[in-house]
């Protein structure tokens, strides 16, 4: 048997059947991350129509451990998994999920995040790695704005892609914000406050710049037998995938596609048994305005250099072709640090058809894709109503 | 003189070659004794073909600018220099990418362009160490 026909057999063999974010999310200097971890799992366990105490797999990423997530929940897992990849961490672990529940490793799983990225709650420092300490700090580098942006500025070099181009992802972006009445911001935007807004690291001002806040989410997973019984319609993950290229941006082998991308959206689109083009929903990692267009370069679904003029009016945008980010990304909804479990919640409700507002009309099929680090690693999933055949 | 910006941090048994290369003005770089495969950062295995046996060459500091950003903020505490400032990565004649700065420009998008000629400038912090800096190239 081959790697693909495995995979395949793992199609909509499980289900998301849970979601929500912690209690609130925004700026929360009186929780702590634990605290934003406790509530969201309890909010999606809730959701589910499931009790904590039916939980027996913890998937977590980020500074707590799943087994610290299990002592503080009052549960011992039977399955915990930690793989920390960067922000799309989350979106992989519904993979892990889905493999391990298919074998009956756990019955019901979590996955959970939980960051004071704001506030800085009950966090620890960080600390440069013995790398990023030798060969990027020392030339004044720190943080993923200084790393991202030589993506950005090759691509531009490369493709002629403009800073308005990039400018017009966040414009989008903030349409679907303001249907949202979770996003920390609100207000309408135009490219021209984007290019008016504080240069940070050129090219990024601001506003290309995703928000830093406090918040925590979680999603369940069961079998697809089991689903049935949940509160909610189940939500079928048709396909999935995962992929790491580099960690270190000098590393990479093309600054202006990512090869993790592409290896995770083969990987789904190949278990799920759809084309790149099926999707009329999708999710991306919005970091950084340049992010997004960049993705749907690397997954195939926009030519190499074309993927900022899926961001035009009437494309990306509510009552778009193709809506992208409906909750307001990681621009301005909410981006607590590790984003990556947020998309996957969007899109179960927009499946769901819980998204008032800012509902895509009959949503089928729904992409889910994210990266950890600097399109270092990636995670792609294909959601839907339907189990597909 | 006061240092103004992060010292390499921590130094490693792999990497030590490189920082004592330049403190004599020389720009190392592993290459690999089994495939000469030259790569940057120094580590205990080639990346091309898994050799263990790596030894050194010297650089000839000359390369192109693959791609830079504009700083218009510190992004370190220890970060001492006034922006704006030039973030580089420079590929290397010989192949490998590193990050540096872009220095003796003007800190303007329009001064500095993807794939322009650079070559390596020596930068003295301490007695220890000496950081490879960037210039646009004669």
């Amino acid at each position: 048997m081959t790697a693909t026909a495995d995979m395949k057999a793992l199609r909509s063999s499980a289900c998301v059947v849970g979601v929500d974010e912690s209690d609130e999310i925004g700026n929360l200097p009186g929780k702590s991350q634990l605290t934003l971890h406790l509530e969201a799992v309890t909010n999606a366990v809730r959701d589910a129509g499931l009790k904590v105490s039916d939980v027996d797999g913890i998937f977590t990423a980020g500074q707590h451990s799943p087994a610290l997530l299990g002592e503080a929940l009052g549960i011992t897992p039977r399955y915990v998994d930690g793989t920390t990849v960067g922000g799309c961490s989350f979106i992989i672990m519904v993979g892990h999920a889905v493999a391990a529940l298919h074998h009956g490793l756990c019955d019901v799983a979590v996955i959970s995040h939980g960051e004071s990225g704001r506030s800085g709650v009950g966090v620890s420092p960080r600390r440069d790695t013995s790398l990023t300490g030798q060969f990027e700090a020392p030339f004044g580098f720190g943080g993923a704005p200084t790393l991202f942006g030589m993506i950005t500025t090759r691509h531009m070099h490369e493709y002629g892609t403009t800073l308005e181009h990039w400018a017009q992802v966040a414009v989008s972006t903030r349409q679907w914000a303001m249907l949202n009445p979770k996003a920390l911001r609100r207000e309408p935007i135009t490219v021209a406050d984007v290019l008016g807004s504080r240069p940070v690291v050129y090219p990024f001002n601001l506003l290309n710049i995703c928000l830093v806040t406090d918040a925590g989410g979680a999603v369940v997973l069961t079998r697809a037998d089991r689903a049935k019984d949940c509160a909610k319609k189940p939500v079928y993950v048709r396909g999935v995938g995962e992929g790491t290229e580099h960690v270190m941006v000098t590393q990479m082998k093309d600054l202006t596609f990512s090869e993790a991308t592409r290896l995770a959206g083969e990987k789904a689109f190949r278990m799920a048994g759809v084309g790149q083009n099926d999707f009329d929903h999708i999710m991306l990692y919005d970091a950084f305005t340049s992010g997004p267009p960049i993705m749907l370069e690397s997954l195939g679904i926009a030519k190499r250099g074309e993927g900022v003029h899926f961001f035009a009016e009437g494309r990306s945008t509510p009552g778009g072709r193709l809506p992208i980010n409906t909750n307001g990304g990681g621009l301005s909804y909410t981006h607590s640090g590790m984003y990556g479990i947020f998309p996957i919640i969007e899109a179960t409700r927009q499946l769901r058809g819980e998204c008032g507002q800012r509902q895509v009309p009959s949503v089928n099929l729904s992409l889910v894709n994210g990266m950890g680090g600097m399109l270092s690693a990636a995670g792609t999933l294909v959601l839907s109503t339907e189990r597909g055949r | 003189m006061e240092i103004d910006r992060p010292l390499p941090s921590p130094i490693t048994p792999e990497t030590k070659p490189f920082w004592d290369g330049l403190r004599e003005q020389k720009l190392l770089l592993p290459k690999c004794k089994a495939c000469g495969h030259v790569f940057f950062y120094p580590r205990a295995v080639c990346p091309r073909c898994s050799a263990r046996d790596i030894g050194w060459i010297q650089a000839s500091g000359r390369g192109t600018l693959h791609a830079f950003e504009i700083a218009y903020q510190v992004f370190n505490k220890a970060w001492k220099i006034k922006p704006p400032y030039v973030l580089a990565m420079v590929e290397l004649a010989e192949g490998p990418r590193m990050m540096s700065n872009l220095v003796n420009v003007e800190p303007d998008p329009k001064a500095i362009k993807c794939d322009m000629p650079v070559q390596v400038v020596f930068a003295k912090l301490t007695d220890e160490i000496t950081l490879p800096l960037f210039e646009p190239a004669q």
